[in-house]
């Protein structure tokens, strides 16, 4: 023994640390009392492992890294003498866990003291592979554990048998060799050894159904019997808990019994009378027989149907649930969850008091009821609890609110029996805690309120005076927003109303005043505010007494410092200014939302994710153009049959797309090129105020004729005009309109690109005729581009009437991109009298292995009547690439463009 | 199954943890983190259980100290209170009322006389009077080996090696 050591003693050490006033004092001390052990280990220092270690541990505690006491602790339990292996025990469940290689290196000094003639030291060892054993440690000591099982003293045998629960839960293969020893345990008189066997066989019946099998029909008898004994023992001081005898064993034979007799008519009867023992018998003023009633109640909910046995289940749920006791409510609550499925008739007898649980102060309990209430939903009860739910959503706490609110929206959702209810209750939550409504929630709401045409003009009314009270409930806000943007005239004109509305006199100004009062809001945020530009657009071409005030108001979000808001309110500044003749076709409503198609998407955002990350292969030359994963876009799905039928989405955010609001990622990353990402924002693509394409999407602007200034930002804009208003049609198509992007900003990017155009090289074709429409394609391709081929379409009208609001579309499949200029007019004149031109840019990324192919879609007005005619070009001159059958193969799907000019 | 056990004094630190599923370091830490600042705030009249990650913490106070265990959902809950207590029993007989002072000198005890109580998770023993006797057994067996290091013979024999 080194007398000068600066060891100090384990109770030395835990002074100096308490002593430590602050976090940096007590990392010094620590760090030296390690820097002492370490050096102690190194030097092999025998006379102070057991305190090392002990220090170590308590170090361990406080949350420091103790790595290098691991061997420390195989060592001490290699050790031959008693102590030093009961610290190494403790040190190593303390430091290591079942994941740690360490832990192999000890599975021989293991199996060495399961056999060691010191009952102790097994007992250690047993204990430590019962807390940390592995799989592979459970494999390797099994038998010396199944061995161990039938040693003569009872300390032993129980220990082994609490190591045999760890040991199957490992290695439930290994279940089989236990079921034997795990039976005779049953027959033991010890308390002790009884506990853990009855344990052991509820485990194995838990992995095996053999085992079940087997204590089913040996042991159900004997349990029942054992369950008597215990319940009828006299008074014994060593277990008595509160006056009953050992409540844990009672506990943990009726756990097994339960087992045992779910499923099985027999063996449930074998226990009938027992159990009505002991749920009429068991004394309920304390703790412990409130667990035992507690575990008897859920044995008879098991078991097979006994309706006497039920009843008086039932009925102690009943007291529990009026208990003053907070633990004995919150089991109550638990175990009545478990009892609807058996009994929801008698469950429901409790709705008050469980509805009364829900306004518990505590928050378990609260949590517990809450979700027990929406259990017990149905059609006949959904009102009042409804209503009972909202009217507490006002006063309950704020961190109770977000999961109550959660729960209400959820029942209104499942249970509404019509629209307008649902409405009413939506708003309500929106009004109460708007700021807890989850993003799909309200989102639903909109598709709803978008469907109930009858009742736009109530909804938006509505929302006018809860918006008035609770400007601070941000989700409450975007509704009343939209709905104003879509509805505001049916407000001011008191359209549409219903017997149960108070009259309402709104003027144009004062529905403004709603819409900048929100985008003025501190608490608003980007999403909100790019909503009220949404709706300010709208509003300036329903009110257009307010339209110069709207301007002012949208003027004043040209600086903001988001770049979201700023070109928003450039472009949609200038459309009020430069482009009143398309602003009413481009402020049309939107269409109705189909709410089959939103609920699927909901119900699959996740094969909806993987597909719009399959689609988004299908990106066109530009930065707002989006991969064609919208469903309006599928509407015109041009891989199915000729006759495009609008099919169900599929595509990635539906009403996101609609709102035209994806700015979920927040302002911070507002101007990268998150529009790209987010991939399938219809209605910004519609309007075409997604956020400024991405620098490297420049390039694809080129081929956009900057010459053509204003000219081309109005036809382009038309063409989108046209786009909404033919969203009420059955073939909506969604233009991704980049033109207008592009002019509206007036002018970025490099000037025009020079196309070489060849004609020699590729003849002209004839691509498309009909009775009426002669459509001609003339090809050139870029020196040193073999992918990207120009194409200039040209259109000659043979019938002997003038065609107007002339449309050309065209899909192309996803190894082509597609790049549509504006067209030169959209008045084709009558007989061959002149002539429209558009140009396309289709780049072709399988150059050479699939040659091009295009659908394409005509619209125009005849007489005022809308034409439409569709075909498929696929006659391009082979040079542009070999020919391929693999094009209209059903999955793939297309992207697409529509130009349109005045 | 109870799948740890964790002594947290009101002040937030901790006295005692066993882990009988397996957690990483990070794990323990975190989960002893969001356990103390969860059930520390709950008010006392309250019931003593949380729910905690699809688990149940049932905790209960002893002068400054709490002791939680967690458990599955499926458990009974108010028989783990009745395990707590007897530990806190047996606890209480060993250091004679027992303290949190004896907890933090004496942790190693506090220990040991827990694996008497549960292994593997799940209960062992339900007679304080077995759980006492065991535990003295194995201290006087510690006290044995330690007069025999300091015996005369011992040191002698040492000395001569």
């Amino acid at each position: 023994m080194n007398p000068f050591s600066s060891e100090t003693r384990l109770r030395d050490m835990i002074r100096a640390i308490r002593a430590c006033k602050t976090a940096a004092e007590e990392r010094a001390v620590v760090r030296k009392e390690c820097a002492t052990i370490r050096a102690s280990v190194s030097d092999n220092d025998n006379d102070y492992k057991h305190r090392n270690l002990a220090k170590l541990m308590f170090i361990h505690m406080l949350g420091y890294p103790t790595h290098f006491g691991q061997m420390e602790c195989l060592k001490l339990i290699a050790a031959p003498g008693f102590p030093d292996k009961r610290i190494g025990y403790l040190g190593l469940m303390l430091l290591l866990d079942e994941r740690q290689e360490v832990l192999m290196l000890v599975t021989n000094s293991l199996k060495q003291d399961l056999n060691h003639s010191n009952q102790y030291i097994v007992g250690l060892a047993l204990c430590a592979l019962g807390n940390i054993s592995s799989a592979e440690m459970a494999r390797d000591l099994a038998p010396e554990v199944e061995r161990l099982l039938l040693f003569r003293d009872p300390n032993i045998r129980k220990k082994a048998a609490l190591c045999s629960i760890r040991i199957i839960k490992k290695v439930p293969d290994l279940a089989e060799n236990f079921v034997n020893s795990a039976a005779a345990l049953l027959k033991e008189k010890h308390h002790g050894v009884l506990l853990t066997g009855v344990q052991l066989c509820t485990d194995l019946c838990k992995v095996s159904t053999e085992a079940l099998e087997y204590i089913r029909k040996r042991c159900t008898e004997g349990l029942v019997k054992v369950l008597k004994d215990v319940v009828n023992s006299p008074y014994v001081p060593e277990y008595d808990v509160s006056g009953i005898a050992d409540p844990f064993l009672h506990i943990r034979l009726l756990r097994l019994l339960r087992v045992l007799g779910h499923g099985d008519a027999d063996a449930s009867d074998c226990m009938n009378d027992i159990l009505a023992q002991v749920a009429s018998k068991t004394e309920s003023n304390k703790n412990a027989g409130n667990a035992i009633l507690y575990e008897c109640v859920e044995t008879i909910m098991s078991i097979e149907d006994n309706s006497g046995l039920r009843v008086l289940a039932i009925n102690i749920l009943g007291r529990f649930l009026s208990n003053r006791d907070n633990n004995i409510r919150y089991v109550a609550l638990n175990m009545l969850m478990r009892a609807i499925t058996v009994d929801s008739q008698a469950v429901q007898r409790h709705r008050a008091t469980i509805l009364e649980c829900v306004k518990d102060s505590d928050a378990s309990i609260r949590k517990r009821a809450l979700e027990l209430v929406y259990l017990l939903v149905n059609e006949n009860n959904v009102k009042i609890l409804t209503k009972d739910l909202i009217d507490y959503l006002e006063i309950s706490d704020q961190e109770f609110k977000e999961d109550l609110t959660a729960k209400i929206c959820s029942i209104v959702e499942k249970f509404s029996p019509e629209k307008i209810w649902y409405i009413d209750q939506m708003l309500q939550v929106l009004s109460e805690a708007g700021n807890y409504v989850k993003d799909e929630v309200w989102h639903a709401l909109i598709v709803v309120i978008s469907n109930a045409s009858n009742f736009h003009g109530y909804t938006v009314r509505l929302l006018y005076r809860a918006v008035q009270k609770s400007v601070d409930q941000e989700v409450l806000v975007r509704v009343a927003v939209w709905c104003i943007g879509e509805y505001g005239d049916m407000l001011v004109n008191s359209v549409g109303m219903l017997d149960i509305e108070e009259p309402i006199t709104v003027t144009e100004s004062d529905t403004v005043d709603v819409i900048e009062t929100a985008i003025k809001h501190h608490t608003s945020d980007l999403t909100t505010r790019a909503m009220c530009l949404i709706a300010l657009l709208k509003l300036s071409c329903r009110f257009p007494s307010c339209s110069e005030r709207i301007q002012d108001i949208i003027v004043q979000n040209k600086g903001s410092l988001v770049l979201e808001l700023q070109q928003r309110s450039i472009e949609f500044n200038s459309i009020i200014q430069k482009h009143q003749n398309i602003r009413s076709a481009l402020c049309e409503r939107m269409p109705v939302l189909d709410e089959s198609a939103y609920s699927v998407r909901r119900a699959g955002s996740l094969p909806a994710a993987a597909l719009s990350s399959q689609d988004s292969a299908v990106a066109l030359p530009n930065g707002v153009a989006k991969p064609s994963a919208t469903p309006l876009v599928d509407l015109l799905d041009l891989s199915s049959d000729d006759a495009p039928v609008p099919a169900p989405s599929q595509g990635n955010d539906f009403l996101h797309d609609l709102l035209g609001v994806d700015l979920s990622s927040g302002p911070s990353q507002a101007g990268t090129n998150q529009t790209q990402k987010s991939g399938t924002d219809a209605l910004l693509d519609l309007l075409s105020i997604g956020t400024t394409p991405a620098p490297s999407s420049f390039p694809a602007l080129e081929g956009l004729s900057l010459g053509q200034g204003t000219d081309t930002s109005v036809s382009a804009l038309a063409g989108l005009a046209s786009t909404s208003t033919t969203m009420h049609a059955t073939q909506p198509s969604p233009s991704v309109g980049i033109s207008p992007m592009v002019d509206l900003l007036n002018g970025f990017g490099p000037p025009e690109q020079i196309w070489e155009v060849n004609d020699a090289a590729y003849p002209s074709i004839v691509a498309f005729e009909s009775n009426n429409l002669k459509m001609t394609c003339n090809f050139s391709k870029q020196p040193g581009n073999l992918q990207s081929t120009l194409l200039e379409a040209n259109f000659i009208n043979k019938s002997s009437d003038v065609y107007t609001d002339f449309i050309f579309q065209a899909a192309v499949p996803k190894f082509l991109q597609l790049h549509l200029d504006p067209a030169s007019s959209n008045t084709l004149p009558a007989s061959g009298d002149g002539s429209i031109t558009q140009k396309l840019r289709v780049t072709n990324s399988q150059h050479g292995k699939k040659s091009l192919v295009m659908r394409i879609r005509i619209a125009y007005k005849l007489n005022n009547k809308d034409v439409l005619e569709q075909g498929q070009i696929s006659n391009f001159p082979h040079e542009c690439g070999p020919e391929s059958t693999t094009f209209f193969n059903g999955d793939a799907v297309f992207a697409q463009m529509e130009e349109k000019q005045t | 199954m109870i799948h740890f056990v964790l002594l947290i004094s009101r002040q937030g630190k901790v006295r005692l943890t066993k882990w009988y599923s397996p957690y990483s370091q990070k794990e323990r830490s975190k989960v002893i983190r969001e356990l103390s600042s969860l059930i520390l705030t709950r008010a006392p009249k309250l019931c003593n259980f949380v729910e905690w990650r699809g688990f149940k913490v049932v905790y209960k106070r002893y002068a400054s100290l709490y002791f939680c265990m967690c458990i599955n959902q499926d458990d009974n809950e108010l028989e783990v209170l009745e395990i707590i207590h007897h530990y806190v029993e047996i606890l209480d007989r060993y250091f004679g009322s027992v303290c949190e002072l004896d907890l933090i000198f004496n942790f190693h005890k506090a220990f040991f006389i827990l694996d008497e109580i549960l292994i593997a998770g799940e209960l062992q023993e339900s007679s304080k009077k077995t759980v006492a006797r065991l535990v003295a057994a194995q201290d006087s067996l510690v006290e044995a080996a330690k007069e025999q290091a300091n015996s005369m013979s011992y040191i002698i024999s040492q000395a001569t090696k």
